[in-house]
């Protein structure tokens, strides 16, 4: 129904590269915890940075259905590279190509465009999660220069080799006894700055996390990205933005659980038969292709929301909630249908059962998407 | 240099194919459909031509409106100009071929590749048909192969239980063996620029099958294996199944 003749060979792109680049090494990624810069090359070439930005910017110039359509296709087969196309399509360049000045724009856009260079976005910090407005890291105006103090923690592609730089949201003032919060540009080789990768994750473990240090951190007054004052407003849009990529791999992940559970479960034969013949296996997968069916709905209806420029915020909460704990589910019960092998590093399902975990936590936790949704319709 | 792909539009080698209830061809309903495998070979053959050598690729398909998918797809590879032969009638290798050979006759083609055969049909007579409709050196079955400056080609073939390599010289037809190259992935820009590229609609001049299917069915459901009993005791009774039952010794 919103899929237009592009759409499908995007979907069918997408989905070879990622049956034939990532899935022959994301087994051994995950376990070694290891970044790969070679897949994020590849993805580069194939064109998954910068998918919705125009070629102007040296961006694709697909519409935003296309974006979700490659996360959700990167997701069926892993989610630590779909986490890398996802946060810097909507994390690292959205903020930049949305808020950015012409100037801006030109300068940082067209090198994030290619695979070799990523960007970050930075607003967690370690007191300052669901609660962003609570973040401490300030930046100060001094003759001509911000001069950023604090720290951010859980920064996806913050601390990779290529990680040409963050967009840093910081407490810059006080108006009204409310903090005034500003977003600002920071490149990784300002002095001052420092970012640490992460180590030890349960899942995403292909994925750079990064702790950021600004200790006295000095940029110039331009690298202000919107107006002061404007942080939360670009934080929230972003926010709305990155949910549906969220979801995008909620749905992903679990088209790629049931797909295996589906497969298993023809194979595997107990009591002589395939066990998909037992009605308890069969209503199982009958409720996994439900549910995305389901979350496929949601979330492409979010996403033509948006691409029809109307309101999607609540929409865009619910498909990320629904998407992310269908992932949950579905993992589950894929895994269950595996018996005893499921829980085998063998066997892709275990990493599916990890990775799914992030996705009702990164982004908003289900809490605070359940928190937005009810504001929204108690309000309406 | 002119260079033609002729590219065949296949249900996906995933789908579970079923027969259609004229019990005699496919049931499209619920295929996706994929450009032919070998013909990813083609086209790629055909893209490294034009950048060793500057020149135009043009992807052709024989078939009905739903091809011009698979064209877009060689399109996106990085294809100039699409060219469908449009027809809703299925056409036995013979008939597209010459559909194939009289829209191609007077465009001058340098080169006309296409994959060794395809995955629907499995005629494998495309490149032998073509060549001969059009007066043409057929280069068939190709795993490596080099188009000199002077027009003279070299190519390996594979053949039952080695290799052979030939000499001939453009024009050619040449059809693409699994080997041949590493086809690319479209680019996502790719894909927003193949929108952009004409297709153009041609009519093929009437035809009437030369053969004709009867009947197509599933290949027979293989039935469970059979265990005779283990260790050597069991040896008497597999043999003599084998022999009696199997007639294989
Ligand atoms: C792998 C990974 C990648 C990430 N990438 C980024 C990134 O690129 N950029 C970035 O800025 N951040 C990123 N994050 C941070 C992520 O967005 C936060 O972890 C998330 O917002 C939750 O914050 P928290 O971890 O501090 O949990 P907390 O906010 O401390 O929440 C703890 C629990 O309390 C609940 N809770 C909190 N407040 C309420 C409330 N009002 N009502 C009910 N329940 C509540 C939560 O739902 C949760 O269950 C990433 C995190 C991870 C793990």
């Amino acid at each position: 129904m919103y899929e237009q003749e592009e759409h499908r060979l995007i979907r069918s792109t997408v989905r070879e590269f990622a049956e034939q680049e990532i899935k022959p090494v994301a087994k051994e990624l995950d376990d070694r915890e290891e970044f790969s810069y070679d897949l994020t090359k590849k993805m580069g070439e194939i064109g998954l940075f910068g998918i919705v930005v125009t070629p102007e910017y040296g961006g694709q110039g697909m519409d935003y259905f296309s974006y979700i359509i490659a996360v959700e296709e990167l997701a069926r087969i892993d989610g630590s590279q779909a986490a890398t196309i996802a946060a810097h399509n909507s994390l690292g360049i959205g903020p930049l190509y949305y808020h950015g000045t012409e100037e801006q724009k030109q300068r940082y856009i067209p090198p994030l465009c290619t695979g070799d260079g990523l960007w970050a976005f930075g607003l967690t910090e370690p007191e300052a999660g669901s609660d962003s407005r609570g973040s401490k890291t300030s930046a100060r105006l001094e003759n001509g220069n911000w001069i950023i103090n604090g720290s951010k923690i859980f920064i996806t592609n913050g601390a990779t080799d290529i990680t040409l730089g963050t967009t840093v949201q910081a407490v810059t003032g006080e108006v009204d006894g409310k903090k005034e919060f500003s977003t600002i540009i920071v490149n990784r080789d300002t002095p001052g700055y420092t970012s640490r990768a992460m180590k030890e994750k349960m899942m995403w473990r292909a994925s750079n996390t990064a702790e950021l240090y600004f200790d006295d951190c000095t940029v110039p007054e331009d690298h202000l990205l919107g107006d002061r004052g404007d942080g939360s407003h670009i934080m929230l849009e972003t926010l709305d933005d990155g949910r549906l990529s969220i979801a995008a791999m909620g749905l992903g992940l679990a088209q790629g659980a049931y797909e295996m559970a589906l497969e298993y479960s023809k194979q595997r034969r107990q009591f002589g038969k395939p066990i998909s013949k037992f009605q308890v296996i069969a209503f199982k997968l009958a409720d996994m292709a439900m549910k995305v069916e389901l979350g496929r709905n949601l979330l492409y209806k979010a996403c033509w929301l948006k691409q029809n420029k109307q309101p999607f915020a609540k929409e865009s909460a619910m498909a990320k909630l629904y998407c992310s704990e269908i992932a949950k589910e579905v993992a589950d019960e894929a895994v269950q249908v595996h018996g005893g092998y499921g829980l085998m590093k063998e066997y892709d399902i275990e990493r599916f059962y990890r990775d799914q975990r992030l996705l009702q936590i990164g982004e908003g936790t289900s809490e605070i998407q359940r928190l937005v949704i009810s504001r929204y319709i108690l309000s309406e | 240099m002119n260079i033609f792909v002729c590219v065949s539009h296949v249900p996906d080698t995933t789908t579970k194919v079923q027969v259609g209830e004229d019990g005699k061809s496919i049931d499209p309903s619920g295929v996706t459909w994929i450009l032919n495998p070998y013909d990813e070979y083609a086209v790629e053959a055909a893209l490294q031509l034009k950048e060793a050598r500057e020149g135009e690729v043009t992807v052709v398909c024989f078939g009905p409106d739903a091809v011009k998918e698979t064209i877009r797809k060689g399109l996106a590879m990085g294809a100039d100009k699409g060219l469908h032969i449009k027809s809703d009638q299925p056409r036995d290798s013979f008939g597209t071929a010459k559909a194939l050979a009289e829209t191609l006759k007077d465009r001058e083609a340098d080169v006309i590749f296409c994959g060794r055969q395809s995955i629907d049909y499995d005629g494998w007579q495309m490149a032998g048909l073509l060549g001969e409709m059009l007066d043409l050196p057929s280069v068939t079955v190709a795993s490596k192969l080099e188009i000199k400056e002077d027009g003279s080609i070299e190519a390996e073939r594979e053949i039952e239980g080695g290799m052979e390599t030939v000499v001939s010289k453009l024009p050619a037809v040449i059809s693409a063996q699994k080997g041949l190259n590493d086809p690319r992935y479209p680019k996502l820009q790719g894909i927003m620029q193949a929108k952009r590229k004409p297709i153009e609609d041609v009519e093929p001049s009437p035809y009437k099958n030369r053969v004709e299917v009867l009947e197509m069915s599933k290949p027979p459901v293989k039935s469970a294996g059979k265990i005779v009993g283990e260790g050597p005791d069991a040896v008497k009774e597999l043999v003599k199944l084998l022999h009696e039952e199997a007639k294989v010794i």
